[in-house]
């Protein structure tokens, strides 16, 4: 192969992705977007974006959409895995905690740590990723044979991360998983992504909380419009003043409609 | 009372026979949403096959059965895979008409190929009967409860603990979840239909074995164990062995008593007893017994 040497190689490269549902809806119109070996990325962008959709390309769920990839290509660790299906995407090293957590509530916590772990035969290795999830969520260990319906919100999504854990995935992908959750409840997933990329994880995180992605975030990138408007290290958006306004409310147009802010900034500057 | 205990133990393996159709129903229904009115044709092609497989190829009995049980279900899987795998996505009714489709195939290759005359089964069984007290009780029926039975323990064994159960109900639930988890879906879909197609041929073997003899008839059952399914709820398999029971029970009791203290009723009243027990637990509880409007969370 005639990448480069694999410590400076992005874990996950998408190029150049065009996609469409129904063959006619584009949606994505040529996203570019890296994660580097060991990283935390944050994808931003406000509801429609095409946030989703990204990963859905990315992991092969387009399908179930009807919608398909009409260019560019995806991938990871160096091989193209573009339009593989999810199973084998799964195999190969990445998972994902789809928006809305998506937990089998009529399942136990352990059944869905199981479901989770369909992929990998080997029981030693199981056992261990089942270790492992317990440790990091011992709100989990605590209620393990309940039905995973009865559990909160917050350890819901702690349930659909231990779920993408136990397939001990070297990319893992976690889409809006602050979505209408407490701030402390937000505050503990924060740390629990951090706890998981010192792991040795890398982690490609779609928000809308700005904040909490890009204060943990390597680097972030901005979708609008099925397209990336702007991209950069953590920090350095965090302290951008469109970034600012649109997504932390702060700045000179104060606490303004979220919708007029961005509507407007957006035709002012990132669409010229 | 010794009326009463046998026309019970008759109901009852009765009502296991209605609950292995019911389960092959349930269990496609449950993973894959569609409503399997070819059931009856599986049954049917079961009991053809043990048939075949004991009297033309010469294997014992008892081993026929085992064997043709994973050759109706991967006729099972094999139509999923090339029919009905075709179908996702479409409406509803088409799928539903395809199904009848299919039940109109199978009958064809079954009457094609074995003919319409009733057969022999060739089971150890025949008519022969046990005595408890003064209670006289047939031999199939108790070997029907007793495989029944067996088949529900390994149903709850399968789908409580073992990765592939536990996957198959994590897809009935969310199948895009389960998808995005590594579950094929393919091999869960396929999966289904060849469960329902090993539990139909049960439920074929018995049905005609016990003096009854196989016939093309027995595709009827399916018409029967309809009222158990909709009564336990379409998406739960213990209500598909819960209604079975009560069906059975209802039919049989009907069939006991009713030309004795209701005879006005008529002939073969027993027979659409089950459907009139359908319709009132329907108006109490639109779901079933153990049916779920809508399953999901909050
Ligand atoms: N299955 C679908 N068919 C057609 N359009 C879709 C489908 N899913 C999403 N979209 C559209 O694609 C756009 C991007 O949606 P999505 O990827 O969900 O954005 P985000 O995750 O950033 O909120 C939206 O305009 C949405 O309406
Ligand atoms: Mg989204």
């Amino acid at each position: 192969m005639t990448s480069p040497a694999p410590e400076t190689q992005a874990i996950l490269a998408v190029h150049g992705l065009e996609v469409v549902y129904s063959d006619v809806i584009l949606v994505l119109r040529g996203v570019s977007l890296d994660v580097p070996r060991g990283a935390i990325v944050a994808l931003l962008g406000a509801n429609g974006a095409g946030k989703t959709t990204l990963l859905r390309a990315i992991t092969g769920l387009l399908r179930v959409h009807r919608g398909a990839i009409t260019k560019g290509t995806v991938q990871f660790d160096g091989s193209s895995i573009t339009g593989l299906d999810p199973a084998a995407v799964v195999r190969k090293g990445m998972s994902q905690v789809m928006e809305g957590r998506r937990v089998f509530a009529e399942l136990t916590v352990d059944e869905n740590l199981k479901a989770g772990g369909f992929t990998r035969r080997d029981k030693a290795e199981l056992r261990d990723s089942y270790d492992r999830v317990m440790t990091l969520f011992p709100k989990l260990q605590d209620r393990h044979k309940q039905t995973a319906g009865y559990l909160s919100g917050g350890e819901q999504q702690m349930l659909a991360i231990g779920r993408a854990l136990m397939q001990s995935p070297r990319l893992l992908l976690l889409d809006e998983p602050s979505l209408g959750l407490a701030p402390l409840i937000v505050e503990q997933i924060r740390e629990i992504v951090v706890d998981i990329n010192s792991q040795g994880t890398s982690v490609l995180l779609v928000e809308q909380n700005a904040t909490m992605a890009l204060s943990i975030a390597d680097y972030g990138y901005v979708m609008e419009n099925g397209r990336v408007v702007k991209d950069g290290p953590g920090q350095e958006l965090l302290n951008d003043k469109d970034i600012q306004e649109f997504y932390l409310g702060v700045g000179e147009a104060g606490r303004k409609s979220f919708r007029d802010v961005k509507t407007y900034r957006r035709r002012k500057r990132w669409s010229a | 009372m010794t009326d009463f205990l046998q026309l019970s133990f008759a109901g009852l393996a009765l009502g296991a026979l209605y609950a292995l159709v019911a389960l092959g129903f349930v269990i496609i229904y449950k993973a894959t949403g569609v409503i399997n009115f070819a059931q009856g044709g599986l049954v049917l092609l079961g009991g053809y096959l043990t048939y075949n497989v004991h009297h033309t190829w010469g294997v014992p009995f008892y081993l026929s059965i085992p064997v043709a049980m994973i050759l109706c279900g991967m006729v099972g899987a094999a139509v999923e895979r090339v029919v009905l795998r075709r179908m996702v996505g479409q409406p509803v009714f088409a799928v539903i008409m395809v199904t009848i489709g299919l039940l109109f195939v199978i009958e064809q290759v079954v009457t094609g190929t074995w003919g319409f005359n009733r057969l022999n089964m060739g089971d150890p069984w025949g008519i022969k009967k046990f005595t408890v007290g003064d209670v006289q009780l047939s031999v199939v029926n108790l070997w029907t409860i007793m495989l029944a039975a067996l088949v529900m323990a390994g149903f709850f064994l399968f789908f409580r603990y073992s990765r592939l159960g536990v996957a198959m109900r994590a897809t009935a639930f969310d199948q895009e979840a389960a998808i995005a988890n590594g579950i094929s879906a393919r091999r869960v879909f396929a999966l289904s239909w060849a469960i329902a197609g090993a539990v139909a041929t049960l439920a074929g073997v018995m049905l005609a074995s016990g003096g009854s003899g196989l016939s093309p008839e027995i595709e009827f059952v399916a018409l029967l164990a309809f009222p158990a399914i909709i009564l336990g709820g379409l998406d739960s398999p213990a209500g598909a062995v819960l209604g079975g029971v009560i069906i059975g029970l209802t039919q049989t009791l009907t069939a006991g008593y009713q030309p004795r203290y209701a005879d006005w009723l008529g002939n073969g009243f027993s027979s659409v007893m089950p459907y009139v027990v359908m319709i009132v637990i329907l108006l109490i509880r639109p779901y079933g017994l153990f049916g779920t409007k809508e399953v999901r969370r909050v």
